[in-house]
């Protein structure tokens, strides 16, 4: 009764021929390749390999050829190509348009008590008619925002300075919270706001409300006070104060900081870092201002060259992982954001690099007079009286008109990179993503010219570094990226990770 | 024997009041009892000889197995099963132990190269089902854990969804495993009606051993098992239904263990849990030794790899079947004692190991094929 065995070559093992599943290369080095497949599996592999690949000269039974089956560049007669778990996969990785529009920006004031010179809408005015949204607006702004077919939205309070108008915040969030109720929806809060108005009476609302807070800290205090002028110039000291208030009174995890890097901050990355571990932040967002606005205009006092920007990126990127090898929990965001897109088969919910773009459709920006903005960057083009990102007002248009106007189909039309020149071959086109708004702002074009675009500069230096670091095969490195990735303690994820730098 | 049908009760070594006997089965001496403490039983299982006490067999016309040549072992509240033809009286639940199963039946479509319960060609579907409807009837709902077993169940299809809807009625509370190739789940009709029937705390523990499909279908000697255990994973999440994946480690496993644990990672990255499961010498594993056997020292690179990828990526990962003496230190808390009671040996050399109370020990088959290395720890630090 016992059956028999058969060996390994009955089930396959060394096929004559195979066929190719999608897939983008690029050289690392003089030595290593990275391939990449639609879905963000990738390989580092020796020079050649894709070459060897394409053109069938691969050896069939080696440990390589497994390897790239496995991860589905290839099938051969010995399986089915398991198209379906690709389109699971593809489906995970683009779950972030589930549900269409989740951010809802309401620019409830374009007054600011600060004039930071990189600032591209703020107005220096006591005009509340003028620059406030009114109770009406922000009612029709909510009727759209609630069309939104997420289940699950944010309203995010901008402005100006938002807690200049905190009486009309205080009128919207019941009503937000209501229809959101009657909706059927997940309803998160958060307010951006550089906390310098920020009363008790304010932070305790938004204690009791659950709303959360976005606050700025560009450094140390000869960086912050450069950047960001306030009458009596003590931005930071109110700053320092303000965050440890708000942590006192809504809990430390409620309140969250932003840098803005400047010209000046670029000689400073240690210091600002240092800075933000100083007040016990577990993170850090490096980011470069954008182009827009009165930073365009202010280039000669603010703008900077991008190469400058990556060294100052890498420079800060190797100072915190130099600190986290020593137990320091801090992570820097947008690594994280890229890392979580390559190292896990998950998206992220970042909107500002993903593919179908995120203005319009991951993002509203509903702004103080009703106008409505595929993006932030959008409204601030429309200040530079550039309004091509204009997509209707809440009082004359309705949603689907938003959805369907010439303004947000000429922006979709060039939103998604698997389509775009220069994007659709790139080996980084899945953990990247397409920016027409930027593309307009500096080229003039919503589609744009990779070869010249500091967006496609920035991102691609950035995520080969990345992949420098993830190919250096370093265990306590491996660790700290997935400490990041999952938001765990750096000292949580195992004993091995060396305690000296 | 004088029955036809399988009896399954529960064992009475003990007098039982008159209204208690229906579901039981007396275990014993029968000459020290009288007819009337010995009416009413479902069965009766006795040392004593037929012909000693024709009249009273005759009189009581109960199943029964006799001459039996000892029933020491029996406890009460024990669930048994009378076999017909042969005799033969199996337990198939304890109450007080944590490894309590359902066997469902002896077929498989696989034939692994180191399956521990080599599969047999009958057709034992109905006989199974019915003696597993009534051990679950049974069956006190205290039980904490139950697994469920073969053979591959799925290859009873109905009977499966039967057992299940059974459970599901009778033991709620009750956490179920599952142990199943999972290559019929790639059918979508048979996942649905699957769901249709599930338990609400039962969790698959579904075998995976290597990244290549070559190398997975010849393990488990079945074309195409890989691409239909694959899908049959994603249909599986698709429904939310809790999976482990299973890895046996050996020659044939082992050389893409981290390429294995990585693609887990990557394709199923919603397992509930992945083990990572020591070899068991028993069933075919003796005969396959040549191809199969490699001594845990050689593998601790490998294994040591493939865990830190699945740690690092927050999937809950352990190991199975392994001596702590074999493992690498850095590995000791992935480490489970994973190996069931009334199979788990320790060795002569165990015996003054320091840390015997934190290692899983051995199976009994292993007695003869184990590592040489196998050795006592002297003081806990050294471990």
């Amino acid at each position: 009764m016992a059956r028999s065995f058969y060996s390994i070559e009955s089930y396959g093992g060394k096929p004559e021929s195979y066929n190719l599943l999608p897939f983008r290369f690029l050289a690392l080095s003089d030595r290593r390749e990275v391939l990449v497949n639609d879905v963000g599996d990738y390989l580092i592999a020796e020079r050649g390999t894709a070459r060897a690949l394409s053109q069938r000269t691969l050896d069939t039974g080696s440990d390589l050829y497994q390897t790239l089956k496995a991860k589905q560049f290839l099938y051969d007669a010995d399986s089915a190509p398991l198209l379906d778990i690709l389109a699971t996969k593809y489906r995970t990785k683009k779950s972030f348009l589930k549900g269409f529009t989740k951010l809802h920006i309401f620019v409830v004031t374009l007054r600011c008590d600060h004039s930071c010179h990189y600032c591209q809408v703020s107005r220096q005015s006591a005009d509340r008619s003028k620059y406030d949204m009114t109770l009406s607006t922000a009612r029709r702004s909510l009727a759209m925002m609630m069309r939104s077919p997420s289940k699950a939205v944010t309203l995010e309070f901008q402005g100006g300075e938002p807690l200049l108008a905190f009486d009309r915040i205080k009128e919207i969030v019941p009503r937000a919270k209501e229809l959101a109720a009657t909706m059927g929806k997940d309803l998160d809060i958060v307010v951006v706001t550089n906390l310098a108005n920020a009363t008790d009476d304010m932070l305790r609302y938004f204690r009791d409300e659950h709303i959360k807070i976005s606050t700025s800290l560009d450094g140390p205090a000869f960086i912050h006070n450069a950047n960001r002028p306030r009458p009596g110039n003590n931005s930071y000291e109110l700053t320092i104060q303000n965050i440890q208030r708000a942590r006192d009174i809504l809990g430390v995890n409620q309140v969250a900081a932003l840098m803005t890097t400047t010209r000046l901050s670029l000689d400073y990355p240690v210091e600002i870092i240092d800075e933000y571990v100083r007040l016990n932040f577990r993170s850090i967002f490096l980011r470069p201002i954008s182009p827009y606005g009165f930073a365009v205009k202010s280039r000669h006092r603010t703008g900077y060259e991008m190469d400058r920007f990556l060294g100052f990126y890498q420079r800060g990127l190797d100072y915190i992982l130099t600190l986290n090898k020593q137990g320091v929990d801090l992570q820097e965001v947008y690594a994280k954001i890229i890392l979580t897109k390559i190292l896990t088969p998950y998206s992220t919910g970042y909107v500002d690099l993903q593919s179908p773009a995120g203005a319009g459709v991951s993002v509203l920006v509903y702004n103080y007079d009703g106008d409505v903005y595929a993006s932030d960057e959008a409204r601030m083009l429309a200040e530079m009286h550039d309004t091509t990102f204009r997509l209707g007002n809440v009082h004359r248009d309705s949603h689907h008109a938003v959805f369907t106007g010439d303004a947000f189909r000429s922006l979709l039309a060039a939103s998604c990179n698997e389509t775009l020149p220069g994007c659709a071959e790139c080996a980084f086109q899945p953990y990247c993503g397409a920016d027409p708004v930027f593309h307009h702002a500096t080229q003039g074009d919503v589609f744009g010219h990779r070869p010249t675009s500091a967006f496609c500069y920035k991102n691609m230096e950035i995520i080969k570094y990345l992949f420098g670091l993830i190919g250096r095969g370093d265990r306590d490195i491996d660790r700290i990226l997935f400490a990041w990735i999952r938001n765990q303690s750096i000292n949580d994820m195992g004993d091995r990770v060396t305690t000296c730098g | 024997m004088n029955f036809g049908a399988a009896v399954v009760g529960k064992v009475a070594t003990r007098a039982v009041p008159d209204d208690d006997r229906s579901d039981k089965i007396l275990v014993g001496l029968l000459d020290e009892r009288s007819t009337d403490e010995s009416r009413g039983f479902r069965g009766v299982i006795t040392t004593s000889r037929a012909q000693d006490n024709a009249a009273m067999i005759d009189t009581l016309a109960l199943p029964i197995v006799h001459s039996v040549r000892e029933v020491d072992h029996f406890r009460d509240g024990d669930i048994v099963v009378m076999q017909p033809k042969s005799g033969f009286v199996r337990t198939l639940h304890r109450p007080d132990s944590p490894h309590n199963s359902l066997f469902m039946t002896e077929r498989c479509n696989s034939n692994c190269l180191m399956c521990s319960q080599p599969p047999k060609d009958k057709d034992d579907a109905e006989q199974f089902t019915d003696i597993n409807l009534e051990l679950i009837r049974l069956m006190p709902s205290t039980v904490n854990f139950l697994t469920i077993t073969g053979g591959e169940p799925t290859l009873l299809r109905n009977r499966l969804f039967r057992i299940l809807r059974a459970l599901r009625e009778t033991l709620p509370n009750t956490d179920v495993h599952m142990l199943t190739n999972g290559r019929l789940f790639a059918w979508p009709t048979f996942t649905r009606d699957f769901v249709d029937a599930i338990h609400p705390r039962l969790v698959l523990g579904i075998p995976l051993y290597s990244d290549s499909s070559t190398s997975h279908d010849y393990i488990v000697q079945a074309k195409q098992a890989f691409d239909q255990t694959v899908v049959g994973l994603h249909q599986l999440a698709r429904h939310n239904v809790p999976v482990e994946i299973r890895v046996v480690l050996h020659r044939l496993s082992i050389p893409r263990l981290p390429q294995l644990a990585e693609y887990i990672y990557r394709n199923f990255p919603f397992v509930v849990h992945v083990a990572l499961m020591g070899l068991e010498p028993t069933g075919y594993t003796p005969r396959n030794k040549e191809i199969l056997w490699i001594d845990p020292v050689e593998y601790q690179d490998k294994l040591e790899d493939a865990v830190e990828i699945l740690a690092t990526r927050g999937m809950n990962v352990s190991i199975y079947n392994s001596q702590l003496c074999l493992l690498r230190p850095s590995l000791w808390k992935f480490a489970r004692k994973s190996i069931s009671d009334w199979k788990n040996i320790y060795l002569q050399e165990c015996q003054e190991c320091k840390v015997l109370e934190q290692c899983g020990g051995l199976f009994q088959s292993a007695e003869k094929m184990h590592s040489p290395h196998i050795r006592a720890f002297h003081d806990r630090t050294s471990a």
